[in-house]
């Protein structure tokens, strides 16, 4: 099956979800005419990036009661969409979330699990940590959603793909940084390659959409890119311009990749665990390890 | 034992992106659509001219040439060649007067006082022009003097927004070059002009070639002090530029203010400048 996949990098108004909207409803549009069927938005596409104390103030859930979200289901009847958000819960704790929406259904929401609070970000001072890393079902086969920090671990997207995701949705709101005489800054590099490992290692294909734009002395690289099964690169949009992506996924290639490098049939999920659980869990406290009784 | 030499290389191409970018995006957003920079002949102002001009035109660029009767005659010429070059809005306002007024309040003032009176009206016709011309100040702070401290509080550090002011001197330099600055201007030992024979490395005691390296290992790649003896910097120029950096932090931040509420401006009222926009 191959479909027409749509990266909105987008830049967006800091706090104001209405002027956000709009945008998302005008990109959604040309997305659609673009013959897209899925179109993949920033982290935190509908509120901007460094909000501090605006969190609490532009949170808003995923549901047909919401305002900003029921213009959005309405739209997903026609394309499916990934859209950042704030999302607060019921007992008033707020995510940084991506909710994925197709045929006027909150198909799946995913909280943040890695809030970077380290240098130059600050995310653990205003936003809960999210606790589930779980794939999805949707037409396109099993998927799997991270934000930014998520993937810049290797458990996440790892737990993705045993949970049978074979399409890692990322989204990013990624500073650039890192200043050497490539053209490339540092941020980017990183990205692309850790991206391109995650393709390669996991046989699978990965989207990638970074947002644009500056919020105070803050730019935001772009650069967004589709990886496929054998970790080639089949698009990327430019660095620093608002651009919408679009490019063409033949899930077919995970059929050809797999057949001709079957790590994902040969990965030992029960040795895992069983390592896992000498390394974590069965650690008594006040007991040297082996290595240190030596 | 002398250290090896640390690559500060640029991607000039990408910075004069992003930093056009920044200026346009920070200027208007706040509702704006130009910017006034002191123009003073040296070539951090004259980059962050031919910034904002390639960023926002050069019709909406108001450059200011401030003398004092001591400035250097060239920094007015220089000054001149750039506003020619470019092709932006310019006015010529001397301080002399209104700095003498208060100068000569005070028989045999010291250099330093009047360096910083001058500095700090330089200020004041700035703000002053971006109301009457409706721009924002566009600052030429580098990093090196931001973190040496080597620059007028509330002086030649005040603007709206610095887009140089992550750039090493070295950097800022590779970034002048590239974008095409007049010779003259890149040649000159870099300069405040506040008093005759002042330069920026005979005060400072080192050149920026110098100190650019160690504040990069320092700064950027978070080396203790140590470290930067063990690569090769002598220990009491790590030391003294250690010690410059850090008693000069009060000119980097806001003053404190003194906690007594549930809620304090600078601790937990956290916004963006760009908050709303």
């Amino acid at each position: 099956m191959k479909f027409t996949i749509a990266l909105a990098q987008i830049n967006t108004r800091l706090g104001d979800v209405p002027a956000n909207l709009e945008k998302h409803i005008e990109l959604i549009r040309q997305a659609g005419s673009s013959e897209a069927e899925l179109i993949v938005f920033p982290e935190l596409s509908l509120t901007g990036y460094c909000l501090q104390d605006l969190a609490s103030s532009v949170a808003h859930r995923p549901s047909k009661d919401d305002p900003f979200f029921a213009p959005l289901l309405e739209a997903s009847q026609k394309i499916d969409l990934l859209v950042g958000f704030v999302d607060e819960d019921r007992r008033h704790r707020f995510f940084i979330a991506s909710a994925y929406l197709s045929g006027g259904q909150v198909v799946h929401v995913h909280h943040k699990v890695y809030l970077p609070t380290y240098g130059l970000f600050d995310e653990g001072r205003f936003f809960a940590w999210g606790d589930a890393i779980h794939a999805f079902d949707t037409r396109f086969g099993r998927a799997g959603i991270l934000i930014c920090e998520d993937f810049w671990h290797a458990s996440p997207p790892y737990l993705l793909w045993l949970d049978g995701a074979d399409l890692f949705l990322f989204t990013s709101a990624s500073p650039g940084r890192g200043l050497t005489e490539q053209p490339a800054l540092e941020s980017a590099r990183w990205v692309e390659d850790i991206n391109r490992a995650y393709a390669s290692l996991f046989t699978s294909f990965v989207v990638h959409t970074n947002r644009v734009g500056y919020e105070d002395g803050l730019n935001f690289w772009g650069g967004s890119t589709i990886y496929d099964p054998n970790g080639d690169l089949l698009a990327k949009a430019p660095y620093h311009e608002e651009t919408l992506l679009t490019a063409e996924i033949d899930l077919n290639q995970l059929h050809r990749t797999r057949a001709r490098l079957p790590l994902l049939r040969d990965e030992r999920t029960a040795l895992v665990m069983r390592e896992m659980q000498r390394i974590v869990g069965d650690r008594q406290p006040g007991q040297a390890t082996r290595r240190q009784a030596k | 034992m002398e250290h090896e030499k640390i690559d500060l290389t640029i991607n000039t191409e990408t910075v004069r992106q992003i930093l056009t970018g920044f200026i346009r995006s920070e200027i208007s957003r706040a509702g704006f659509s130009r910017a006034v920079v002191n123009l003073s002949g040296g070539l951090d102002s004259t980059l962050s001219c031919y910034l904002a001009a390639e960023a926002m035109g050069a019709e909406n660029v108001l450059a200011l040439r401030l003398p004092y009767k001591s400035s250097a005659p060239d920094s007015l010429e220089h000054a001149q060649m750039v506003i020619e070059a470019l092709g932006v809005q310019a006015l010529t306002i001397p301080i002399t007067d209104m700095a003498d007024a208060l100068i000569q309040r005070t028989p045999e003032m010291s250099r330093v006082r009047q360096g910083n009176i001058m500095a700090r009206l330089r200020m004041i016709v700035l703000y002053d022009q971006t109301e009457v011309f409706q721009g924002l100040a566009v600052g030429t702070g580098n990093k090196t003097e931001i973190l040496l401290g080597y620059t007028t509080l509330y002086g030649d550090s005040a603007s709206a927004i610095n887009p140089l002011g992550d750039l090493y001197k070295t950097q800022a330099r590779q970034l002048a070059r590239a974008i095409g600055i007049p010779t003259a201007i890149l040649d000159k030992p870099p300069t405040a002009d506040l008093w005759i024979g002042q330069t920026d490395e005979g005060e400072l005691g080192y050149t920026y070639a110098e100190v650019d390296q160690l504040l990069y290992l320092l700064v950027d790649q978070r080396y203790k002090p140590e470290d930067c003896v063990l690569a090769g910097f002598a220990e009491s120029f790590v030391r003294a530029v250690w010690e410059r950096v850090r008693r000069n932090h009060f000119k980097r931040l806001m003053p404190p203010i003194a906690k007594l509420s549930n809620r304090t401006v600078g601790y937990d009222f956290l916004y963006l400048r760009d908050w709303g926009t």
